[in-house]
């Protein structure tokens, strides 16, 4: 493709509502997904003839399976709240990326077609027609929005744009303009496993190099195990984990945490990604359908324990959705067989899923890692709270948890830790520009424009405080920081998991016979070792 | 009756007639539509409790709104709260006969029509001079910031100028609408202003923005407890499908279980 020239955003001092560019981000939206990739996942490649009926029929179906859409479409009073709350718009200053405004993209159309006043006074309340500009602007700007919820949590009436951009998405592949990038990387996801379409023999090869490589580097036998029946961990990681740089580090880090708990874990090469895409392009079957086979793997490998990998978005699929879609949580009612088969077998003592990060939490609360800080003593850290963990989950069960834990496990490894401004972290984080299905190269544009109040902040506190590193828990949010980051003359390197940096600290200091015990030695040993823990 | 009263008489029935069962449908069509996921929005309550008081907070102090801008907030809040104690004084010509002693009490609240004015005129100021906001209004924005505006200010009118209304027979048209026995109202232009504004008001209720108000409440963001690992929460129609095994894409990709 002809990239676009477009120029790089200034950071500026302080992060400033921009003027308004109408169209200035107008275009002809991420390349779209050709019959190859649409009818797998049921849908028809290239606009069908009578799009027009099919689309607005589609909304009406949505509307009236998902209160969420209903809500927001009849609520909203234009208030003004979230117009300046969206990074894409403080990046881009075109007006359409203001969240009211891309809801209206979806909301004019819906008043249109199925409301009173729209149907009859349109240009009173602003009702539009659904025509070939309409849509060309959904499929755009609906691909502009990361799905990060921030405008959300401003919004009087918690009116979600993710929820709108989602349900958009849906009707645009129903009437045949998917995108390339999710639509594709799902049909890897949903036929191989994951969204690489690494194989099962491949994925098993990159597990034995890395057991190799991390024995040679760092002396002791962590294992990366693939498909062990009867592990007590089933781990469900984003397949960028396997090979991407810098999110193998942090696979690195979590295989040394279980190799140190002495806890038996395994991957699967079934259900070998965490990343979701269904989320992203709206439709719950879909993504009901990726989920199932985490409840595949986790039955036939009859674990005890699901456990979730640095990864924002497939944080909220597990912590939010899974119970509901799959039945991998606890809690269902003891008519609900469906959810009570997986859930009989999974360990009740345990949050289930639970976030890699609450289980290294949690081990460093009973003391069961040791760690030499000293290891990250040239780094000075910052946290980038990740979209999805930040404002549609929890860890560790209170208020908050998603964000204290992944700080607590940081400076535990770290003796530099420094927050970045408090409006851009936390619920009120900006997103890394990434989000929601918009990490391919064909927007890179919107990318890097969107990246533009997360990388203010961060200039901040590399100023101010000397930061030199860039802590994350999600692997969007770390591929799309290596690829920005040099662009805002940052060193593309600064970005790390979470995890990595465990991972440097870290003391091996398991005895190795200790791995081959039986699981009630292993916790007689633990045990022990906790009051050994509790004495020194 | 003079012929003005029965129009008027006529007008306040159809609207609320529309209202009750404009308002009922939309809530009726909130109520039964299916919530299939858990989507609470941070900051999350983990309890029932939590969430009972996340909503209260935000239907009563606009605590999101006020996160979020200082002026919408200061304008919209001293709106909505001065319209409220204005409401409340105005119960006092709906209700027959002597009033009970409470209604001393409120009647300074008569100040709060200058809160409310206020209120509205900042919000106005915005939609016009902001550009953001500019940039999402449509006419009817405008058009019922105005409708308030004038309700608010002929309301005003009557009670601080000299140009009052007879507010004994005001209540005598108000509380015979209530008990069916009607009579004639003033024809001062203020009042017939004033009280036609307000049946339109009504009447286009579960027509328009103002449905925010039954809205928020049905907002699942806002209403729902972040338990989604210790509940298992299903839809109606999730679970249909559940039971019925559907595999859409069975072709292409292997079937359910």
């Amino acid at each position: 493709m002809a990239a676009k020239e477009f120029d790089i955003p200034e950071l500026p001092t302080y992060i400033e509502i921009p003027e308004l560019t109408p169209d200035v981000m107008q275009g002809e939206g991420p390349f779209k997904a050709v019959d190859e990739f649409q009818n797998p996942l049921g849908f028809p490649g290239g606009k069908v003839d009578n799009w027009k009926e099919v689309a607005i029929e589609k909304m009406g179906d949505l509307k009236s399976k998902y209160r969420s859409v209903q809500v927001f479409l009849d609520s909203c009073v234009k208030c003004g709240a979230c117009t300046d709350k969206c990074h894409y718009f403080l990046g881009s200053s075109d007006p359409k990326n203001m969240p009211v405004a891309r809801q209206d993209l979806f909301r004019s159309v819906y008043r249109r077609y199925f409301t009173f006043a729209g149907k009859h006074f349109p240009k009173l309340v602003g009702a539009k027609d659904l025509d070939d500009e309409m849509i060309d602007d959904w499929y755009n700007y609906f691909h502009q929005c990361s799905q990060c919820r921030r405008c959300s949590v401003f919004c009087p009436y918690g009116i979600d744009t993710a929820e709108i951009s989602m349900a958009a998405r849906e009707v645009l592949d129903t009437i045949g303009l998917g995108q390339k990038y999710c639509n594709q990387i799902l049909g890897k996801a949903l036929t191989i496993g994951n969204n690489l379409g690494l194989p099962e023999p491949a994925l098993r090869d990159t597990l034995l190099d890395l057991e190799e490589e991390v024995e040679e580097d760092f002396g002791a036998p962590v294992k990366f195990p693939l498909d062990i029946k009867g592990s007590e961990i089933l781990l469900i990681t984003p397949s960028a984990d396997f090979f991407a740089e810098p999110h193998i580090d942090g696979l690195i880090g979590y295989g040394k945490v279980f190799y140190q708990d002495g806890v038996s874990w395994t991957l699967s090469s079934y259900a070998s990604e965490g990343a979701n895409f269904g989320m992203f392009i709206g439709s719950y079957d879909i993504m009901r359908k990726a989920a199932l086979r985490i409840r595949k793997a986790a039955l036939d490998l009859e674990v005890s324990r699901v456990m979730v990998g640095e990864c924002g978005h497939a944080w909220r699929v597990a912590y939010s959705f899974w119970n509901t879609l799959s039945g991998v949580g606890a809690g269902a009612q003891s008519v609900d067989e469906y959810a009570l088969k997986l859930q009989n077998q999974l360990d009740d003592r345990y949050p289930q899923p639970q976030h890699i990060i609450e289980y290294t939490y949690d081990l460093i609360q009973r003391g069961k890692l040791n760690f030499d800080k000293s290891e990250n003593d040239e780094r000075t850290v910052t946290f980038h709270d990740s979209c999805n963990v930040a404002r549609a989950t929890n860890m560790g069960g209170i208020e908050g948890g998603q964000f204290i834990l992944p700080r607590e496990v940081i400076k535990a490894v770290c003796n530099n830790y420094v927050d970045m401004e408090r409006s851009t972290i936390k619920e009120a984080t900006f997103c890394c520009g990434g989000g929601g299905g918009l990490l391919t190269d064909d927007l890179m544009e919107i990318r890097i424009k969107g990246a533009m109040p997360r990388m203010q902040a961060l200039k901040q506190v590399e100023t101010n405080d000397g930061v030199n590193t860039l802590a994350a828990i999600c692997a969007i949010c770390k591929s799309q920081f290596s690829k920005v980051l040099p662009k805002f003359d940052f060193d593309p390197y600064m970005i790390v998991s979470v995890h990595q940096l465990v991972s440097a600290a870290i003391i091996l200091d398991k005895p190795q016979e200790a791995i081959q015990m039986s699981e009630s030695q292993t916790e007689a040993t633990d045990a022990i070792e906790a009051k050994e823990a509790e004495t020194e | 009756m003079s012929l003005i009263s029965i129009i008027f008489t006529a007008l306040f029935y159809i609207s609320l007639f529309i209202f009750i069962v404009g308002m009922g449908r939309k809530i009726r069509q909130f109520w039964i539509t299916p919530v299939p996921l858990k989507i609470p929005i941070a900051p999350t309550p983990l309890t029932q409790t939590g969430a009972i008081f996340k909503m209260i907070r935000e239907v009563t102090l606009f605590e999101s709104l006020f996160r979020s801008n200082k002026w919408i907030w200061l304008f919209g809040f001293l709106f909505h709260f001065g319209l409220l104690l204005v409401l409340v004084r105005h119960l006092r010509y709906f209700i027959p006969g002597d009033l009970p002693e409470v209604f001393l009490l409120i009647q300074p609240f008569k100040y709060a029509a200058f809160a409310m004015i206020i209120g509205l005129a900042g919000l106005l100021a915005r939609r016009i001079f902001v550009p953001r906001i500019r940039y999402i209004s449509a006419p009817s924005d405008y058009l019922m910031l105005l409708m308030l505006i004038v309700i608010g200010v002929s309301g005003a009118i009557m009670t601080f100028t000299s140009n009052h209304t007879d507010i004994m027979m005001v209540k005598a048209f108000a509380s015979g609408l209530i008990i069916f026995d009607w009579t004639n109202l003033p024809t001062e232009i203020n009042f017939l202003l004033h009280l036609f504004l307000v049946l339109v008001l009504l009447a286009i209720f579960p027509i328009s923005k103002l449905l925010h108000v039954p809205g928020i409440f049905f907002s699942p963001t806002l209403n729902q407890v972040d338990n989604a690992r210790k509940k298992r929460h299903v839809s109606s129609w999730a679970l249909k499908q559940e039971k019925e095994n559907t595999v859409k894409l069975e072709q292409t990709i292997g079937k359910d279980e």
